[in-house]
């Protein structure tokens, strides 16, 4: 089986956060949660840099070790999924996810939560494949249909890569190796010192 | 000839003298020459170090893996859906495991096993000393110990510490203990209610009842000499000698209570912080941090009611009646609470009335 990951390519990303607004659209993310967002680090400065980031899908996930009602699972293609179904909205995965991945969509009297809401890596959920109920609660299934997360699928650079770890790894060494020599390698400012 | 010779040996002890530092200087040179330009590689290096570029491209994302933020174009909302800023711009945050390992790993595991020990404890200290009896028997004779006001609001506080401490230990040992029993769905519509339960009765219940206890309480529960007695005598648990000398509250229960203002409050305060976070915009860090003070502060107080509700009900004879009815037997005062017994005896001679008063139908 594939081991399905995120990866988004940090020299490629240009903050126009079309992997955002896709995701949002795709699975009709309820309001105030974005399951995707792109955070530029040292924004206007030289070396500025962009990424997109959603839930990476943990191995050791802390999300799901945490719940204490073990709403969490993991998909035959190591995708992170949860079943709101269970979910009390307690918060833990929230508290304990590195990513700020789990987010809870509604604001009710005395701070009550609601069901968390994530990224599914467009996976949807423990409904039937494709249903209406998987569809209401946990958006678009695509990989049932055999198609990979939009974010990475609308990706205008191609920054932002998801499938197969494998093939992702594959790409990625590629684009490092056609890269090589630029100024961002290693040791590049001791060998030729500006100065 | 003494005159030839004392020159000539003059000479060749200058000779000597002269050989030796020769040999002492090149033996010198020799090792320390060579020595020293490891010295002098040495500085070279530690200064070459210390301004040497460490790479550039490894600080960058090693920062961002201690947390360093960015900016985002995405305004997320924090966990109460308020819009906030600061939690999409960060890219990894740390405490969160952290906070895992302190909840799954110290709290799940030694607070578990440490509620359970004390259960054991408190089952061993039952078998060896048994229910402490009231010493010279019922007297039939009742003394006012709590009024009603007093029970209402101790009783409201106890069934509201009851269902607090069922719904946490559920949320923190439910996964490992009830899902097995009650299966995913079934505990999870469980759990679902529990965590409800708890944060209603813990702000809207519990808290007040806690606040007034102490207010109600505080006067009797100022530490004295004879609680210090009283503790050196084993609340006269240990040893068959003379009983303690106790005001209305003993050493023991002073305890309970200064516990409960120390350790409870900060229990209760934790919990506030939790349950309304949309109050005061609780940051993550908050969130975990309050957790952590929450269930420590809230497994102690579960392992030390152990003990309150043991001594208030099966650990002593004529307790309960004191909290059920309100009154108890004096032979019971005088045994449990002598200083206190008196003083209100005092008090109704002083106004003329008698504080005891006969029970019919009880065994004398």
């Amino acid at each position: 089986m594939a081991r399905m990951k995120f990866l988004c390519d940090a020299e490629r990303c240009i903050e126009c956060n079309a992997c955002v607004v896709a995701c949002k659209n795709e699975n009709s993310v309820p309001w105030g949660v974005n399951r995707r967002r792109v955070v530029v680090l040292d924004d206007g400065v030289p070396g500025e840099k962009s990424i997109s980031v959603a839930c990476m899908h943990c191995t050791d996930a802390p999300c799901a070790a945490v719940c204490p009602v073990d709403c969490f699972y993991t998909t035959e293609d190591g995708i992170v999924l949860h079943d709101k179904d269970l979910c009390i909205g307690c918060g833990y995965c929230f508290y304990a996810c590195p990513f700020g991945a789990p987010q809870y969509p509604q604001k009710e009297a005395f701070g009550v939560r609601g069901k968390m809401d994530k990224c599914t890596f467009c996976a949807g959920g423990p409904p039937a494949d494709n249903s209406d109920a998987e569809y209401k609660k946990y958006g678009r299934n695509r990989i049932a249909e055999g198609k990979l997360p939009l974010c990475a699928e609308f990706c205008s650079t191609k920054a932002l890569l998801g499938g197969d770890g494998d093939m992702i790894a594959d790409i990625y060494r590629k684009r490092v190796l056609k890269r090589g020599g630029r100024p961002q390698t290693w040791g590049w400012e001791t060998a030729y010192k500006a100065s | 000839m003494s005159k030839a010779e004392t020159p000539n040996r003059g000479r060749r002890a200058r000779y000597r003298r002269i050989m030796f530092w020769f040999i002492a200087i090149i033996v010198f040179g020799a090792m320390a020459l060579p020595m020293g330009s490891y010295v002098y590689t040495g500085i070279q290096q530690a200064q070459a170090q210390s301004v040497k570029d460490t790479n550039p491209r490894a600080n960058y994302w090693r920062a961002v893996r201690d947390g360093q933020g960015g900016y985002s174009a995405v305004t997320g909302t924090s966990m109460e859906g308020e819009v906030v800023n600061t939690e999409t711009s960060m890219l990894i945050n740390n405490g969160g495991q952290n906070w895992r390992q302190v909840r799954n790993g110290l709290i799940a595991n030694y607070g578990g096993w440490f509620l359970f020990l004390v259960l054991i404890a408190i089952l061993l200290f039952f078998a060896k000393v048994g229910r402490v009896p009231v010493e010279h028997g019922l007297s039939g004779q009742k003394v006012q110990r709590w009024n009603a006001f007093e029970r209402f609001v101790h009783w409201v506080t106890a069934i509201s510490f009851i269902i607090l401490a069922i719904s946490g230990l559920s949320l923190l040992f439910g996964r490992a203990v009830l899902i097995p029993l009650m299966g995913y769905p079934g505990f999870a519509a469980y759990a679902g209610l529990a965590k409800g339960l708890h944060n209603f009765v813990g702000p809207w219940l519990f808290t007040p009842g806690v606040a007034l206890m102490i207010i109600l309480w505080i006067r009797h529960n100022i530490p004295n000499a004879e609680d210090i007695q009283w503790f050196t005598q084993g609340g006269g648990f240990v040893g068959k000698g003379k009983h303690p000398h106790a005001g209305r509250m003993n050493g023991g229960e002073k305890i309970w209570f200064w516990f409960i203002c120390t350790v409870g409050v900060a229990a209760i305060v934790s919990g506030f912080f939790m349950d309304f976070p949309n109050w005061w915009s609780a940051s993550r860090e908050g969130m975990q941090l309050a957790s952590v003070v929450h269930a420590i502060t809230g497994i102690l107080w579960i392992a030390l009611w152990f003990g309150h509700a043991y001594l208030g009900t099966i650990g002593t004879e004529g307790s309960l009646e004191g909290m059920t009815t309100g009154r108890v037997d004096v032979n019971w005062a005088k045994q449990h609470h002598d200083r206190w017994y008196e003083e209100v005896q005092s008090t109704s001679h002083e106004q003329g009335r008698d504080a005891t008063t006969e029970v019919r139908g009880q065994p004398a």
